[in-house]
């Protein structure tokens, strides 16, 4: 087998393509950058029959030309993308990176199809696509989301195992043959070898599955307990609020990486304290689920004990396998008989500390917006309506917060996809083989001064996600303040 | 006014005080214990010798007396002895905690070779000049146990160094965040707004560990072959220069610039929008002077609080920027005190980083108090 090339097959069409284009496009887009300053503000002026006045002169045409160089750029990128997908490794790594990836680009298609077909039904979700920030983000971050499930549930994507070390493959470049393949194997390392000869790019692959399953769950569970308790504070303020308003500034006054330290290091986990503070925090998501229930169904008792019943009994049994683990050396608490599956202790443990860290933020946020929707009017209403407590804070403040916390929550989602990669950049938690982003920059920065290719693969990938969350939020906030 | 300090202060110390006693209960567990007295003595101790060891550095309360002359007389076995030690909870941490703090007279012993040894005792000094009280009250930070000297005189120089990196960064920081957010704030929707809006998300979406790695990449590695800048920033303690300076700096300013530039953005977008600069506009002020000494002003008020606020996350980035350039400043130090458990240096460290994230906090409420007469503090 012939080391790949990048683009293969491709390169003679389609790269002297691209070296003309993208220096001109940023020639261009500097150019009507520079220009704008001097644009004269004429606003949006409007024709006898109503439609928009194109913009003229040097402003207009420079306006059009970054428009259209921009789509012929995206035309290349996606050429380099289809016939990769259909020549495989004939177009070079970037064919075969596009080959294994094939049911991704079928799922995001069908996605951007199905739900720009549907817009208009689908409410907030739909708004986004027209925005072309939040499509762009969107896309980012369902690229990831595909990538990981695949990988998780059908063990596609990736090309080889990501632990497994292959003699002879020790720091060898991008596209270099496997040695001793046999013809079941994929045949090169497409993103070449790390320090101990694994390949790159399904570790990649791979990482993205832990991000993705931790992150979005973790931030989930920061927002469960920043809720219940935020809208107390918020609402009731007093000694409550000064109380616990002073613990979350407490944890926030806590430099991250030395609580990280403290709580993730093997002699703290030997002590169960991660394990203790997991029963704690993950009790809140039942708080919340139970007095959602019962404040709304109160008064209709035979309801609300069918519905707390459905809700919390599955709940509890979550709950109880998650924190019990059976096995004495790694776990503190195993006396509970039905036990239907182990988290790994390490896992464990980053969620743990990930949750500990963002519930601080996630209450402050929780605690102005409430603040701030319990003088509205409605709120009042209900107050002399005789309605409870905890069902103005659930069922009257808290759906009218939404807007800023579904902005909040997809920002914080890639924050802690940022504190996970902390973690792993620390080598903190997860054991030292895993494939995450974190570690495997970790382990690739050392040898950074000779070899790239180990390093910039997981850290263009954690930059991807993180960045299509932020576009993603910024989309979000930009069509929900349209409304 | 004087009021609303004080009582900040006092919550300050409050925080403190709760805070360093977290750190000192999760440094004192057992496990982070022996881990100390196993690297402080040597790494074949057995479990009674950890727990003598350590109580003879007044960590633990002493074993008990039965227990040693029953395995000493070979009435019990190692793992029998081992076994009723106690490493669970110890009423003695509360005595370490006073002594720490100095509220309480540090502890002494007379050890085998009969030489006076105590917590104020100071390796190589004469134990009847040590005083009683030894604590952060009295100004003794300790001892730092990985860097064999004291915690004062360790700290002292990665404070500064680190203290240096943080000018640069906030040099660096501070102009550029609020260039870029005011000039993309000006014209909300231009082009430049838009493409200064995509490059500061792209820089807050970038943590200091994939930035910095890719600027070693790009600028230091013979791969690439520019080699404009150093990998490492050790030689930038004695000689700070371009060179092998500017990396670092830049890493951890890039991503705290981010934000600062999309709340100058913000503030400078709303402020666009007000009657008044619509006036000035009415009357025939030149664009750039309605931006230069009408909008300019009040839009920095809200970029004022959140660079304060901050401080915080910068500590962070520090930590981080400073053991990827191998940068010897507080964050190293941190890092290496935590994988050690060098407890008071620890201590120390928490101390010094909620001093810095409480006192900007409190300079930002002052100040916005000074820069926006409508607010008051109470």
């Amino acid at each position: 087998m012939d080391p790949l090339t990048w683009t293969g097959g491709l390169g003679p069409v389609l790269n002297p393509i691209l070296t003309i284009l993208v220096p001109v496009f940023a020639v261009a887009l500097v150019a009507k950058i520079i220009l704008s300053f001097f644009e004269p503000d004429t606003g949006i002026q409007t024709n006898p029959d109503g439609t928009i006045i194109a913009t003229g002169g040097i402003w207009g045409l420079s306006a059009k030309l970054v428009t259209w160089l921009g789509l012929a750029l995206l035309l290349v990128v996606l050429a380099y993308i289809v016939a990769g997908a259909a020549m495989g490794t004939g177009a070079g790594i970037i064919g075969g990176i596009s080959r294994q990836f094939v049911p991704v680009w079928i799922a995001l298609v069908l996605t951007f199809v199905v739900s720009i077909q549907f817009k208009r039904s689908l409410g907030l979700y739909g708004k986004l696509f027209d925005s072309m920030i939040g499509m762009i983000g969107f896309g980012l971050v369902m690229f990831w989301v595909y990538t990981a499930f695949f990988y998780g549930a059908f063990d596609m994507i990736a090309t080889h195992d990501p632990l497994s070390q292959v003699s002879g493959m020790k720091n060898k470049v991008p596209g270099t043959p496997l040695r001793g393949a046999e013809d079941g194997d994929f045949q090169w390392y497409l993103f070449g070898g790390d320090n101990l000869a694994r390949d790159i790019f399904s570790r990649v692959v791979a990482g993205s599955t832990i991000v993705i399953a931790i992150a979005p769950l973790a931030t989930l569970f920061a927002f469960m307990v920043g809720i219940t308790l935020g809208l107390p504070a918020g609402y009731y303020g007093g000694r409550l609020d000064t109380a616990l308003s002073f613990f979350a500034n407490l944890i926030l006054a806590f430099p991250v990486i030395l609580l990280f330290y403290l709580l993730v290091t093997p002699e703290i986990v030997a002590t169960g304290l991660p394990q203790f503070m997991a029963v704690v925090l993950f009790l809140f998501p039942l708080i919340f689920a139970g007095v959602l229930i019962h404040s709304r169904y109160r008064t209709q008792p035979q309801k609300d004990y069918i519905w707390l019943a459905v809700i919390l009994v599955p709940m509890f049994l979550v709950y109880m396998s998650v924190i019990n683990n059976p096995d004495p050396t790694a776990s503190r608490i195993t006396f509970w008989p039905f036990d239907f599956f182990d988290v790994p202790g390490g896992v464990l443990v980053v969620f743990v500390s990930v949750v500990f860290v963002n519930s601080p933020t996630v209450f402050r946020i929780v605690r102005g917006l409430t603040m701030d929707i319990k003088t509205r009017d409605y709120v009042a209403a209900a107050q002399t309506r005789g309605e409870r407590p905890w069902y103005i804070m659930l069922w009257e403040i808290l759906p009218n917060a939404r807007g800023p916390l579904i902005v909040d929550f997809c920002l914080r989602i890639g924050y802690t996809t940022i504190l996970l990669g902390t973690l792993g950049f620390f080598g903190l938690g997860l054991p030292p083989e895993s494939p995450d982003w974190g570690s495997t920059i970790n382990e690739g920065r050392k040898l950074l001064s000779i070899y790239l290719h180990p390093a910039l693969p997981p850290a263009l990938a954690l930059l991807s996600l993180v960045l299509g969350l932020n576009l993603l939020a910024d989309g979000l906030r930009e069509e929900s303040l349209r409304d | 006014m004087g009021l609303f300090i004080l009582r900040r202060v006092g919550v300050m110390l409050m925080t403190a005080f709760c805070l360093t006693f977290i750190v000192f209960v999760m440094t004192n567990l057992y496990p982070n214990l022996e881990k100390l007295a196993k690297s402080e003595g040597n790494f074949r101790m057995t479990d009674i010798e950890v727990a003598t060891w350590l109580s003879n550095n007044g960590y633990r309360s002493p074993l008990d007396d039965q227990l040693l002359a029953d395995l000493n007389a070979g009435r019990i076995t190692q793992a029998e002895a081992s076994e009723q030690v106690n490493t669970g909870f110890d009423p003695r941490i509360f005595r370490n905690y006073a002594e720490w703090l100095g509220v309480y007279p540090g502890w002494t012993r007379v050890d085998r070779d009969g030489n006076q040894r105590g917590r104020c005792i100071l390796p190589g000094s004469d134990p009847a000049e040590a005083p009683t009280f030894c604590g952060v009250l009295q100004g003794h930070w300790g001892w730092s146990t990985v860097s064999k000297a004291p915690v004062t005189e360790a700290l002292g120089t990665r404070m500064g160094n680190t203290g240096f990196l943080m000018l640069c960064v906030m040099l660096l920081m501070i102009p550029s965040a609020l260039i870029v957010g005011v000039l993309a704030g000006m014209r909300e929707g231009s082009a430049l707004d838009r493409t200064l809006s995509t490059f500061s998300i792209t820089t807050t979406a970038t943590p200091e560990y994939v930035s910095g790695v890719l600027f070693i990449a790009i600028f230091t590695s013979s791969a690439v072959g520019l080699k404009w800048f150093k990998g490492t920033a050790t030689s930038a303690m004695e000689n700070p220069n371009f060179e092998n300076f500017f990396l670092p700096v830049l890493t951890i300013a890039l991503y705290g610039m981010g934000y600062i530039a999309r709340m100058t953005r913000a503030s400078m977008a709303e402020v666009m929008t007000a009657q008044y600069i619509r006036t000035a506009r009415l009357k025939g002020v030149s664009f750039g002077n309605i931006v230069m000494k009408h909008a300019l002003r009040n839009a920095l008020i809200a970029p004022f609080t959140v660079i304060m606020l901050q401080f915080p996350w910068l500590l962070n980035g520090v930590v981080i920027v400073e053991t990827l350039f191998q940068y010897k400043g507080v964050g190293w130090e941190l890092v290496r005190a935590a994988g050690n458990n060098d407890i008071e240096m620890l201590l120390a460290i928490s101390v010094v980083s909620v001093f810095v994230v409480l006192v900007t906090q409190l300079i930002s409420d002052i100040g916005y108090v000074y820069l926006n007469p409508r607010i008051s503090v109470t």
